[in-house]
């Protein structure tokens, strides 16, 4: 490196005036896989002691930029400085080197150690020699805590700890290795309210130290509410960067999706509204601890969204109806003949179709093909004399792909090249194929850039339009006040409130529902 | 510190609680001992003669089921052990007819180090699932041990090898126990107490984020099956040593006790847990069976359908949830 020409470093690169300290500053990254070009000359910038937003669709580059930062891919072309001085990130040592942290958003740490061993691993505090000591580890560690004012018992396994805390230790991890850089990818993604309220009370903590913090986020509430300044990319290209106090809502979501959304996120009324005919009614439902005599009737047509906080029940809830967990007592009928569902297959055959929470491990196998996975519930209709028909196979299978406009040039194209809302797209065509009477939907949207988020509205509303039931999980308000005819708020397992739309005048009102003050 | 921070304590009893999964093989290991002693105390169980043979008859198992707890706790696995063991045997007996002692140690070893660098490259640089590497290996390495001995047996006249290797006592110590406790020792300490195996637990525990913390989880999976083939020359020698030949057959079926031995022991098949003196525990446990079965009069047959019995009930029990 020649460069000792630090002095006139001033962020112009980025479109921004900035006087204050700039930690990292990267400048004309591009980067291609194999001749797609998925990073065209981003310049990004972060200065001390600021709450960096970034922000776009799927797909538009933000982990590409995030992982060329961390050194796990190295940038075709451009420069990246860390405190002024021209660096080289060629792998994630160098960039821990640099003071580059990650909290990861698939997290990063070992459920079979504990806290301690995590937040020190390949770097233990070594005693008499070569030997490691878990005990000098475990002090440091809660010293790191104790900074991060935050009380968590390092020697926990990490098993036995929730999400929140693995993140509370991926935090610790990179503070342990002097970051002064940390990326968090969604980190609110898994996290309830009052965990999120904590971990936003913790990034203010960690900014009053000088650190600073690029902020992953398709959340625009919880930009506002921390970030100093936001980088919007799109396809791979700079889009924005601008202070928050300089830029409206509005403005950013154009700059993401490109185009102007106007109340995607909004209760529309649907072509066809909620009927009187039940198509589920569900009395006195009790399974395991987390579900405790939930009643409820769902007719045709209407959408119930299901609201409460992680742990509240709402998965557990449609596990039991879907056969998946016993249910203890309480019966369910369905288009009003009583039914038991012991298992998967026989909720299927009743007429449910459950769409799961994590897509990539419940719901898609992931190195198969399109076409293979929207055939996988359909098998049974795809048969002839004991053997598959491929020509049934091949016209199904394109009927669902137009049908719900899942972007893919080849049907044989394995699902899992796809990005997250086409996989999705995928999941939710896969159960419809099936026909069902009702529909759950657990979190259907989470991870899905907001294009394609008002996309899976939109099939909601279609599939209620078309005489289904629906049962819809969502930890996103705005979603569940933009699609429910009705929602039943669930805490501790039981169902606390049962509200019609028209009697919920706005979102502070279900959060309070929610958060049961 | 404001009010939040109690959203992130949780009370101990709670994180703390013990998994009874990983001391179950220490409960079994009493309970067998107390039911054979019981019943079996007239027929010579409890007499220090028999406990000794138990010892001697498990050390090889015991020094395998080390370096196996390295290999299950990477989430790999070695099947190849038994019939590496049998090649270090004949190997080590042709060298030391030839070139002496030292050299037909160091041709021992060296059977193990070659096959457990080939497993080793195999499934770290060409990411071949270990199963099938050291499936066909074991195979391959029976043929080996067949074809250069043309299925005979190869004695061995090296009184200072089969003392070394087996049949000497230290007082009244057997010298096998030795080997198994240094194996046992060194392999609980470096497990536990170095950057090495912390390594290994963290690759076995989930490999993606210990890469992303910068260790070089091919390296340790070459290390652990390198370790691995290692190991299973000496219980090679052990046996030769022991039964003063060198036989292709010595150590046929092991994997399987040595596989039981080290799930019984609390490391989990799916990687990320391992426990060196659980592994001993359990290779005693089994070789408590086996002699126990043979005293009650069971036969052969009726001792492999018990010994398939608790491997099954092994790995059932070793299983999260």
């Amino acid at each position: 490196m020649t460069g000792a020409a630090t002095a006139d470093v001033t962020g112009a690169a980025t479109g921004t005036t900035v006087s204050a300290e700039q930690v990292v500053e990267m400048s004309g990254i591009s980067k291609a896989f194999s001749g797609i070009v998925v990073l065209k000359n981003v310049d990004f910038s972060l200065v001390k002691g600021e709450v960096h937003a970034l922000a776009g669709e799927n797909g538009a580059g933000k982990s590409t930029l995030m992982k060329i930062l961390q050194g796990v891919y190295t940038a075709d072309s451009g420069e990246i400085r860390v405190d002024g001085i021209p660096v080289k990130i060629t792998d994630t040592f160098a960039a821990r080197a640099a003071g580059i942290g990650m909290v990861f958003q698939e997290f990063s740490l070992i459920s079979t150690l504990t806290v301690a061993q995590n937040v020190f691993l390949t770097a233990e505090p070594i005693e008499r020699g070569f030997l490691i000591s878990d005990r000098v580890a475990r002090e440091r560690t809660a010293a790191i805590f104790a900074d991060m004012g935050v009380e968590v018992d390092p020697a926990a396994p990490l098993a036995n700890l929730s999400t929140a805390y693995w993140q509370l230790t991926e935090i610790a991890k990179a503070l342990a290795q002097n970051a002064k850089v940390l990326i968090m990818d969604e980190p609110t993604a898994s996290l309830a309210k009052h965990e999120a309220e904590a971990l936003f009370e913790l990034i203010g903590r960690l900014k009053a130290r000088g650190i600073s913090i690029i902020y992953i986020s398709h959340r625009m509430d919880e930009i506002y509410r921390i970030a100093d300044r936001i980088t919007v990319l799109r396809d791979g290209a700079h889009v924005l960067t601008s202070a928050l106090s300089s830029i409206t809502p509005a403005e950013i979501v154009e700059g993401i999706v490109g185009r102007k959304i106007d109340g995607q996120l909004e209760w529309r009324e649907r072509a066809a509204s909620a009927g009187r005919v039940p198509v589920l009614e569900a009395t006195g439902l009790t399974s395991g601890a987390r579900v405790r005599d939930v009643s409820f009737t769902l007719c045709e047509g209407e959408i119930i969204g299901l609201a409460g906080l992680m742990g509240s029940g709402r998965t557990e809830l449609v596990r039991a109806l879907f056969g998946i967990d016993a249910l203890s007592s309480g019966s369910v009928k369905i288009g009003g003949k009583p039914v038991t569902i012991r298992s998967t297959k026989q909720a299927m055959a009743r007429g449910l179709a459950l769409i799961p929470e994590d897509r990539r491990s419940q719901g898609l196998v992931l190195e198969h093909s399109v076409r293979d996975n929207l055939m996988l519930p359909l098998l049974d209709r795809t048969t002839s004399g004991g053997f598959l028909n491929a020509q049934k196979i091949v016209s199904l299978a394109q009927t669902l792909i137009s049908k719900f406009s899942i972007k893919v040039s080849n049907p044989t194209m394995a699902v899992g090249k796809l990005s997250g809302g086409n996989q999705q797209k995928v999941v939710i065509a896969k159960w419809l194929g099936t026909e069902p009477k009702v529909l759950m939907m657990d979190e259907p949207t989470a991870g899905v850039d907001i294009g394609t988020k008002s996309e899976i509205l939109d099939m909601v509303r279609a599939i209620a339009d078309d005489g289904k039931g629906v049962l819809f999980i969502s930890s996103e308000l705005p979603e569940l006040l933009a699609v429910s005819d009705r929602i039943l708020v669930l805490r501790n397992g039981e169902v606390v409130k049962n509200m019609v739309r028209s009697e919920i005048p706005n979102e502070e009102y279900l959060q309070l529902a929610i958060q049961g003050a | 510190m404001s009010t939040t921070t109690s959203v992130f304590t949780k009370p101990l009893s709670a994180v703390r609680r013990v998994d009874w999964r990983q001391n179950v093989i220490y409960i079994g290991f009493v309970a067998a001992f107390l039911l054979f002693a019981i019943t079996l105390g007239n027929d010579g169980f409890t007499t220090p003669n028999n406990l000794l043979n138990i010892v001697r008859q498990t050390a090889s198992i015991s020094v395998m089921a080390v370096a196996m707890t390295y290999v299950i706790a990477t989430a790999e696995i070695d099947l190849s052990i038994g019939s590496v063991a049998g090649l270090s045997s004949v190997v080590a007996a042709i060298a030391i007819s030839h070139f002496g002692t030292v050299v037909g140690i160091l041709a021992g070893l060296g059977v193990g180090l070659v096959i457990g660098a080939v497993n080793g490259g195999l499934v770290s640089l060409l990411k071949v699932p270990s199963f099938l590497v050291t499936l066909g290996m074991l195979g391959l390495v029976v043929g080996v041990a067949r074809w250069i001995t043309d299925s005979a047996p190869i004695p061995i006249a090296d009184p200072f090898f089969n003392a070394l290797f087996g049949g000497g006592d230290i007082g009244i110590i057997p010298g096998l126990l030795i080997w198994a406790l240094v194996f046992v020792a060194v392999g609980a300490l470096v497990m536990n107490k170095t950057k090495f195996g912390r390594q290994v637990l963290a690759t076995g525990g989930n490999q993606t984020a210990a890469q992303f913390t910068g260790i070089n989880t091919s390296r340790i999976k070459f290390t652990v099956l390198v370790l691995s083939g290692l190991a299973a020359s000496v219980a090679g020698m052990l046996y030769a040593g022991r039964l003063q030949s060198g036989r292709f057959q010595w150590g046929t079926g092991d994997e399987l006790s040595v596989i039981a031995a080290v799930i019984l022991g609390g490391t989990s098949l799916f990687g990320g847990r391992g426990r060196v003196v659980g592994s001993l525990f359990g290779a005693l446990f089994i070789g408590l069976v086996n002699n126990g079965l043979i005293l009650a009069g069971l036969d052969v047959s009726q001792q492999q359908i018990i010994r398939g019995a608790i491997i099954i009930a092994a790995v059932a029990l070793s299983k999260k949830k």
